[in-house]
């Protein structure tokens, strides 16, 4: 375990738990320092993120912040998107939807900047 | 490019199944599973269309994600793509910073809430392009 790693979890459960795309920075750590295959990354991404993610909702839902009304509509929706995804994901192994979805997310992250909001 | 979201408090009294929420769900879904990331990022924004600020829509997020995240992790598991030793050693590190994180979000402006996530979601994007 070098510190390199803990600092990845670190920033990684840090970032995650606030909403702003955790899997970014332990994705990177494994793409650059370690020699994880593509899919296992992925798994490990998303295993991290089980208690991370208990954690932040367990404190947020404290404060009253969760709205569960708008939420379980979407997790339910999602729950029937992740089954194709999976099996997409090992069919096709990344490629042109990664490459599609990359461009979705510069556009989204220059209008997150560019477009000012009434309500922040 | 800049398009502002109509009255939606409104329009969710006169739908009776909330088509946008379920559909815009099943596209996080799909994403996450197929990235092993990203659902998240998505969920943001469609939460915030649903009259969320933007702080509440970034603790929302993590809230959708968690049970889409599950259930994938479960088949990346079930399918011997990972090994739960693989992940546990990033999670002592992984819960201390959830736990500084949920503790900033209370200290951090809306403002700037938004200007990082466009940040990383650009960076994110690129990456994903040079993948």
């Amino acid at each position: 375990m070098t510190a390199l790693a803990l600092a990845a979890g670190l920033f990684s459960g840090l970032i995650g738990a606030m909403g702003l795309g955790g899997g970014t920075v332990l994705m990177m750590y494994l793409a650059l320092f370690t020699k994880t295959p593509q899919l296992t990354a992925q798994g490990i991404n998303l295993l991290f993120f089980l208690p991370i993610g208990l954690l932040a909702v367990t404190r947020y839902a404290q404060k009253q912040t969760i709205r569960w009304k708008t939420v379980l509509p979407i997790a339910a929706g999602g729950l029937l998107g992740a089954v194709p995804g999976i099996f997409s994901a090992t069919a096709f192994g990344g490629g042109v939807t990664a490459k599609i979805f990359g461009g979705f997310l510069i556009v989204l992250g220059i209008k997150e900047i560019v477009c000012k909001r009434k309500k922040t | 490019m800049c398009f502002g979201h109509a009255n939606k408090g409104e329009s969710m009294k006169k739908r009776k199944w909330m088509w946008r929420e379920i559909g815009g769900g099943a596209a996080i879904g799909f994403i996450n599973g197929f990235l092993g990331a990203g659902g998240g990022m998505l969920a943001v924004p469609l939460l915030r269309g649903t009259g969320l600020s933007q702080k509440e829509a970034h603790a929302n997020a993590v809230a959708v994600i968690l049970p889409i995240t599950a259930l994938s992790a479960g088949i990346y598991l079930w399918r011997g793509q990972v090994a739960f030793s693989q992940a546990a050693v990033y999670m002592p590190a992984g819960l201390a910073g959830a736990w500084l994180g949920t503790g900033l979000m209370q200290k951090i402006s809306g403002e700037w809430l938004r200007r990082i996530f466009g940040g990383l979601m650009i960076y994110a994007g690129v990456r994903l392009l040079l993948r």
